[in-house]
C-alpha cells in the first residue's frame, strides 16, 4: 500500500490530467515557481513551463475572468484561489458570469473550468481565512461543487472535474493537506455520488470534507457506548446525492447534519429540509443542525475551535438525539 | 487605396452604419409596443462608427465581448438581424432561444462572447479569450468593448495589467458616450485622460473622433496589428448617446442646447456628405441604400413579432451540460414530498 497525501493526491489528478489534456491551464497567485500557497502545485512549473502553470498578479477578479475567458474559447483553466475567502473579490465572474453563461446563451457556449479554493478553520486563520461559504455556490445554479474529504476522493473528484463542461468549483479544507492516506486508482466513484463511509443502524451522520473524519471519529466513540451510526459523507454538494441518505434514514429513522460552515442559512439547512421532504415518513426525531456557529472566526485557537463543530459535540449531540 | 477602392468601403461602411441605426429604430418600436423581452432597451444610436470602424478592421476567428449597448456591434459583426430581433424579443428562434435577450446575447459561431449586463462584467474574458489565442489560434484577436462608465471598474486594470504582463492578443474598446445613465463623465472620473491609464499599463493607446468611420477603421486597423503581435491596445472612441440610457429614459439631465450638439457629431451624415461630395453616389442612391435596410430590418421585425415563444420547459435546459445534471422543478418537489402524483 502507498500512502499518499491529500495535497499530493491533488497534485497528482492536476498531473494525471496535465499529461493527457494539453488544453489544461493553471492560473492563480503563487502557483508556479512557489509551488502553491499550500503546496499543492508544488514542481508542476517545471514539468510543464510558464505557459501552463501561470503565476498571476493578485488580481482576484481577472484570475476568474480569465478563467472564464478562456474556458469559452477552448482552454480548461483550473483557476487557484488562495483562500476561498478571496471569493468575494472574484464573486461577480464566479455567480454573474461562470455560473450562467451556459444558460444565457441558449447553451451555446460551456465553461469547463474550475475553480480550486481551500477554505475551513484549523489554523488560527481568523476571520477572513477560516471561512467554510459553500453555500453561497451550493445556492448559485449552474455550479457543481466538490468537497473531498480523502485522499482518495481529493483524487478522483479532482480527475472528474477536469472532464466536465461545467464550471466546477473545487474546495479542500486546509486542514486535510497533511493527511496520509491510500489512494486507490481504482476507488472511482461517479460524480455526485455520496459515500457510506461507516456502517450502523441507529443514526445517520451526514457530512463532508473534513467535518467526516470528526463524525466517524465521533461514530467509534458512540460505538464503544452501543450505538452505531452510519456517516454519510456527500463528496459533492451539486450534484447533491439524496438518495443515499433518504436511503438511510428510512433506516434509522435518525439524522444529524454535521457542517463547518455558519448554521443559518447553510448547507445544513438545505439538507435538513430535503430529509425532511424526501424521509418523512420515517423520521423518529426532528433532523438536527451541528454547523458552524453564527460569528465571524476568531483568532483565538480555543475560540475557534469552539465555533465549529468538534468530535465531542458531535458525541453528545448524538446521545441526544438518541435520547441518552 | 485606390479612389476606386475607398469608394467600395465607403458604401460598404455606410450600408453598416445605416444598418445599425436603422435596427436601434425597429428594436425601439418593438419595444414600445411591448414586444421586446426585458423592462430595458439600450440604443447605441449616435454610437455607430464605434462598432463599424472597429468590427470592420476585425478578422474571422476573432472573438469579443460587449457591454448591455451592444446591438450595433454584434450587427456589424455580421448577426443575422432576425436572430437578433427576436432574442431581444425573447422568442424560440434568438440566438440564444430567447434565454439572454438584449444584454446577453452571443453568438460562438460569430465569436461574440457574449453582451453583459454587469458594467464591466465582459473586460475580463477577453484576457482569457486572449490567452486561448496565445497558446492555441496564433494572430487571433480578442476584443472588449464597453462604456466610459466601465473605465472606473477595477476589473479594467486588472485586465489591462494582465494582457500587457502576459503579451496577450487583446484590445480594450471604450466607447465613450459621455454619459453612464445620467452622470456626466467629469462627474464620475477624476482624469479624463484614459489613454493615459492605459500607458501606464504598457499598453498601445489610441483616441478617435467616432463622427468619422474611416478614422476609426484606420485607428482599430493599426492597433490590431500590433495587438495581434502581442502587443495589447486600448482605443478611445468619441460619441454621443443621441438618445436617453435606455428606451424610456428622455434625459432629463441633459439640456437642450448641449443634446443638440452632441447629436450633430452624426457619423452617417457625415459619411454621406463625403460621398455625395466625392462624387461616388447620388442623394438618391444614398437614399436607395436606406430604403433597402429598412426593407430588411422591418423583415426582422415581423420575424420577431411572429416567431414562438420558448416552450416551457425550456426553462430547465441549459444551466449545465446535458449529459449531468438538471435542475429538480419546484412542483415535482412539493409533489414528490406529499407523495401526489407528478403533474
Ligand atoms: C456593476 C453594475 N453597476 C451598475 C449597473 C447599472 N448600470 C447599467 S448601465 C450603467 C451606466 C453605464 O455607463 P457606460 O459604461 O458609460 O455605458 P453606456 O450606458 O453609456 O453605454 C449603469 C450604472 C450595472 N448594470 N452593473
Ligand atoms: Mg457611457
Amino acid at each position: 500500500m502507498t500512502e499518499t497525501t491529500y495535497r499530493e493526491a491533488l497534485r497528482q489528478a492536476l498531473t494525471d490530467s496535465m499529461r493527457r489534456d494539453p488544453s489544461i491551464v493553471i492560473l492563480g497567485e503563487e502557483v508556479g515557481k512557489y509551488g502553491g500557497a499550500y503546496g499543492v502545485t508544488k514542481g508542476m512549473l517545471e514539468e510543464f513551463g510558464e505557459a501552463r502553470v501561470r503565476d498571476t498578479p493578485i488580481s482576484e477578479e481577472v484570475i476568474v475572468g480569465t478563467a472564464v475567458g478562456a474556458a469559452m474559447t477552448g482552454l480548461r483553466p483550473v483557476a487557484e484561489l488562495m483562500y476561498v475567502d478571496f471569493v468575494t473579490l472574484a464573486m461577480d465572474q464566479l455567480v454573474n458570469q461562470a455560473a450562467k453563461i451556459r444558460y444565457m446563451f441558449g447553451g451555446q457556449i460551456g465553461v469547463p473550468m474550475v475553480l480550486r479554493s481551500q477554505g475551513g478553520t484549523g489554523r488560527s486563520g481568523a476571520a477572513q481565512h477560516s471561512q467554510s461559504l459553500e453555500a453561497w455556490m451550493m445556492h448559485t445554479p449552474g455550479l457543481h461543487l466538490a468537497m473531498p474529504s480523502t485522499v482518495t476522493d481529493a483524487y478522483h473528484l479532482l480527475m472528474h472535474a477536469l472532464t466536465l463542461h461545467d464550471p466546477v468549483v473545487f474546495l479542500e479544507h486546509k486542514g486535510l493537506y497533511t493527511m496520509k492516506g491510500e489512494l486507490k486508482p481504482e476507488r472511482a466513484l461517479p460524480w455526485g455520488k455520496a459515500e457510506v463511509r461507516r456502517k450502523g443502524g441507529d443514526c445517520t451522520l451526514v457530512s463532508y470534507s473534513r467535518m467526516v473524519h470528526f463524525c466517524l471519529d465521533a461514530a467509534d466513540s458512540l460505538s464503544k457506548e452501543g450505538i452505531e451510526a452510519e456517516v454519510i459523507d456527500l463528496r459533492t454538494l451539486h450534484p447533491l446525492d439524496m438518495d443515499t441518505v433518504s436511503e438511510s434514514v428510512s433506516r434509522t429513522g435518525k439524522a444529524m447534519v454535521v457542517t463547518e460552515d455558519c448554521l443559518t442559512a447553510g448547507v445544513s439547512a438545505e439538507i435538513s429540509a430535503r430529509i425532511m421532504e424526501e424521509a418523512f415518513d420515517f423520521l423518529e426525531e426532528p433532523v438536527l443542525r451541528l454547523s458552524g456557529e453564527d460569528i465571524p472566526i476568531p483568532v483565538s485557537p480555543e475560540l475557534e475551535k469552539g465555533s465549529v463543530p468538534s468530535v465531542d459535540r458531535i458525541i453528545s449531540t448524538a446521545k441526544m438525539l438518541m435520547r441518552r | 487605396m485606390t479612389d476606386q477602392q475607398e469608394k467600395q468601403q465607403a458604401l460598404r461602411f455606410f450600408r453598416q452604419l445605416v444598418r445599425v441605426r436603422i435596427f436601434e429604430e425597429r428594436v425601439s418600436e418593438l419595444f414600445v409596443q411591448g414586444g421586446t423581452a426585458g423592462s430595458m432597451l439600450h440604443l447605441s444610436i449616435g454610437e455607430e462608427a464605434g462598432a463599424v470602424g472597429v468590427m470592420g478592421a476585425m478578422r474571422e476567428g476573432d472573438g469579443f465581448t460587449t457591454h448591455h449597448r451592444g446591438h450595433g456591434i454584434f450587427l456589424a459583426r455580421g448577426a443575422d438581424p432576425k436572430k437578433m430581433m427576436a432574442e431581444i424579443a425573447g422568442k424560440s428562434t434568438g440566438y440564444c432561444r430567447g434565454k439572454g435577450g438584449s444584454m446577453h446575447i452571443a453568438d460562438r459561431g460569430l465569436g461574440h462572447l457574449g453582451a453583459n449586463a454587469i458594467v464591466g462584467g465582459g473586460i475580463s474574458h477577453v484576457v482569457g479569450a486572449g490567452l486561448t489565442y496565445q497558446m492555441k489560434h496564433h494572430g487571433n484577436a480578442a476584443v472588449a468593448f464597453f462604456g466610459d462608465g466601465a473605465m472606473q471598474q477595477g476589473v479594467l486594470y486588472e485586465s489591462m495589467n494582465l494582457s500587457a504582463l502576459w503579451k496577450l492578443p487583446v484590445m480594450f474598446v471604450c466607447v465613450n458616450n459621455e454619459y453612464g445613465m445620467g452622470t456626466r463623465l467629469d462627474h464620475a472620473s477624476a482624469s479624463l485622460e484614459f489613454e493615459k491609464r492605459a500607458e501606464t499599463f504598457g499598453l498601445l493607446a489610441a483616441e478617435v473622433d467616432g463622427i468619422d468611420v474611416f478614422e476609426v477603421y484606420n485607428q482599430s486597423k493599426n492597433l490590431l496589428e500590433d495587438v495581434r503581435k502581442g502587443n495589447p491596445a486600448f482605443l478611445k472612441v468619441n460619441s454621443y448617446r443621441f438618445h436617453g440610457h435606455a428606451r424610456m429614459d428622455k434625459s432629463p439631465y441633459r439640456d437642450q442646447q448641449e443634446e443638440e450638439e452632441g447629436r450633430k457629431k452624426d457619423a452617417i451624415a457625415f459619411l454621406r456628405d463625403r460621398i455625395v461630395k466625392s462624387g461616388w453616389y447620388q442623394e438618391t442612391e444614398c437614399d436607395a441604400i436606406v430604403e433597402e435596410v429598412k426593407q430588411e430590418m422591418d423583415e426582422a421585425l415581423n420575424h420577431a413579432r411572429n416567431a414562438a415563444d420558448p416552450g416551457a420547459d425550456e426553462m430547465y435546459e441549459d444551466v449545465f451540460d446535458p449529459q449531468t445534471t438538471k435542475p429538480f422543478p419546484v412542483d415535482s418537489r412539493i409533489r414528490e414530498s406529499l407523495h401526489l402524483p407528478q403533474a
